[in-house]
């Protein structure tokens, strides 16, 4: 029987030959994350079975990063607790201080996470792995726990939206401007319940960070995964990550979707998603040029080498607009010392950002960079909810590395093609 | 189970980072989390819910993060059950999970407005507005999810599972 890809891992990891959307299956969890907020509710629910150990030490990852170094006494005992947790039961993956970032960066980078995988994390942006062509879906704490004791979880195999990105795409055009395009097309629901499969062209030259960011942003609308089938970049990323390489797997010619949706990228812009839901999407142009206070660059979505790499090009021999705050934070420490070497951090210094340390910083607005009330700001996260980042009376504008740079110098929402080519 | 009470409606798209802002995340105490459901958009709600009342809401309750600290919230400040057009996907597993009752019903929703009386019967899914005595029926709840709401969550399905 023909398969998605996605319908492909799920049939592997429930022991099946081949599953079809709407069934119901119990599947075997190769790797089960979660983080400072959501695993010491998921301890609680483990200690509350009864269960003496885990499911398997090695194929759990705790990663303390959304209010770390810890913000104040609360959240300090909330990743103690976690701590404590991976020392009792002497899990594999968990990651200090020093060793620590985005998780959703950290579990490519290090090899974690391979092709082919089943990965269930409570954290909802744990879709992103699915740009290494594994599965990977966000779940709550309960379920999290119950897979830490038992190793399985339940789960409804979705139907498929392919999207088909043709074209050549704009200098500015990354793959951030592809996602946020694609959830303004389908809506913050558009999704629901669903996966999406990302082919053609475009993908096929898209660089491993870029799949990652749009992989990340698959569940603001509203899908249960995103998923590439792995190829050549897939493999040359992998490369000594990990001693498993995984199953490279790839949908049949006549699987079947749900909807196919062919998107030209020649007339594409760069993208930006207004106040206050990831899919008010309208090309940069359109987009009134809005007075900043902030502009951060990071997270999951875009805290890897080259999303800082595209805003250093920019920032280079300019600076930061008066007035405007430039937070930087590189998503793992192995970013920040590569982007250390490459000159980017200097570059950033001296436009006049500010580098943070490796973590989910400003985005979910706790920690590291809250807005006051009335306050704008661009920002290359993946959520612009009304507070999201800070007061609710605050606006959060979702746009690309490039875009933020820009706006970081000309004070205002712009591309970076207004600095190149000065209007007269 | 039958409960009885008050409606509060919200909208669509009602998100996480709206039922409890992230800067109160660094707990996860339920009580403590249910003084601040709906801080921001809804400042009434908490001093204002009683046992019994119901959410009544519009599509895609629950989008955004997967912080299950957010039916925590609603549920320790004393709500049972949730009636909305639609739920986002980690928003019902958790909902579930924890043994919050979620029900989907484009037409109560349409017809109950914000204070109504409302009675929710979480087994039939039935549903009645006190005042115009209308009633309304929610699509059934799976099975097996049904089993999970009555033995009040995940955990203790699990272990009434092994006990068995």
């Amino acid at each position: 029987m023909s398969m998605t890809i996605t319908e492909k891992i799920l049939a592997v990891h429930s022991g099946k030959v081949s599953v079809v959307p709407g069934e119901l299956i119990k599947v075997n969890v190769d790797i089960a994350l979660a983080n400072d907020i959501t695993a010491p509710l998921a301890i609680r629910v483990f200690d509350e079975m009864g269960v003496k150990t885990v499911f398997d030490q090695e194929k759990i990852a705790l990663v303390p990063d959304h209010f770390v170094p810890n913000k104040d006494i609360p959240s300090a005992r909330q990743a103690k607790i976690v701590r404590e947790f991976a020392r009792r039961h002497n899990i594999k993956h968990y990651f200090e201080l020093g060793d620590v970032g985005i998780e959703h960066v950290i579990l490519p980078e290090k090899g974690i996470v391979v092709p082919g995988d089943l990965i269930i994390g409570a954290d909802s942006h744990t879709c992103t792995y699915g740009a290494l062509g594994a599965f990977s879906a966000g779940v709550g704490s309960t379920d999290l726990g119950v897979i830490m004791a038992t190793g399985q979880t339940w789960l409804k195999v979705p139907a498929t939206i392919k999207l088909v990105f043709e074209g050549t795409p704009s200098r500015w055009v990354c793959g951030k401007d592809l996602i946020l395009y694609s959830i303004g097309l389908l809506g913050v629901e558009g999704a629901n319940y669903k996966t999406l499969e990302f082919s053609g062209e475009v993908i096929k030259n898209l660089s491993m960070a870029q799949r990652l960011t749009m992989a990340n942003m698959a569940v603001e609308a509203g899908a249960k995964n995103g998923i590439f089938e792995p190829d050549e970049i897939t493999r040359a990323y992998m490369e000594n990550r990990s001693s498993m390489q995984g199953s490279f797997l790839e949908s049949d010619p006549d699987a079947e979707y749900e909807k196919v949706i062919n998107i030209n990228v020649d007339q594409m812009e760069p993208q930006v998603a207004l106040p206050h839901s990831p899919d008010n999407v309208y090309p940069v142009s359109e987009v009134d040029p809005v007075v900043l206070d902030q502009v951060f660059i990071g997270s999951c979505t875009n805290g890897r080498t080259e999303d800082l790499q595209i805003a250093a090009d920019i920032l280079k021999g300019r600076s930061v607009a008066h007035g405007v705050r430039l937070i930087v934070i590189p998503g793992s420490p192995h970013i920040y010392k590569e982007s250390i070497k490459n000159g980017t951090i200097e570059t950033l210094l001296d436009a006049g950002a500010v580098i943070g340390p490796p973590c989910c910083g400003p985005c979910l607005g706790g920690h590291m960079g809250v807005l006051a009330e009335g306050e704008k700001a661009v920002s290359t996260t993946n959520r612009n909810f009304i507070g999201r980042m800070g007061h609710p009376k605050s606006d959060v504008f979702l746009a690309s590395p490039a875009i933020a740079a820009a706006s970081a110098v000309l004070g205002r929402i712009g591309s970076p093609d207004e600095l190149l080519q000065p209007k007269f | 189970m039958k409960i009885e009470g008050r409606a509060w409606k919200f909208g669509d798209h009602v998100d996480t980072d709206l039922i409890i802002p992230a800067r109160f995340l660094n707990v996860s105490d339920k009580d403590e989390l249910a003084k601040n459901c709906f801080a921001d958009l809804r400042p009434d709600f908490v001093k204002g819910v009683r046992p019994g009342d119901v959410i009544i809401a519009g599509s895609n309750f629950g989008c955004g993060s997967s912080r299950e600290h957010a039916p925590w919230a609603i549920k320790a400040a004393g709500i049972k059950v949730i009636v909305a057009k639609s739920f986002a996907r980690i928003f019902y597993r958790n909902a579930f999970n924890i043994g919050l009752a979620i029900l989907e019903s484009e037409e109560a929703v349409d017809m109950l407005s914000d204070g109504d009386q409302v009675s929710a019967d979480l087994s039939s899914g039935k549903l009645q507005a006190l005042k115009s005595g209308r009633h309304f029926s929610a699509k059934p709840i799976p099975a097996f999810m049904r089993e999970i709401i009555e033995a009040g969550g995940l955990i203790n399905y699990v272990k009434l599972k092994k006990a068995a």
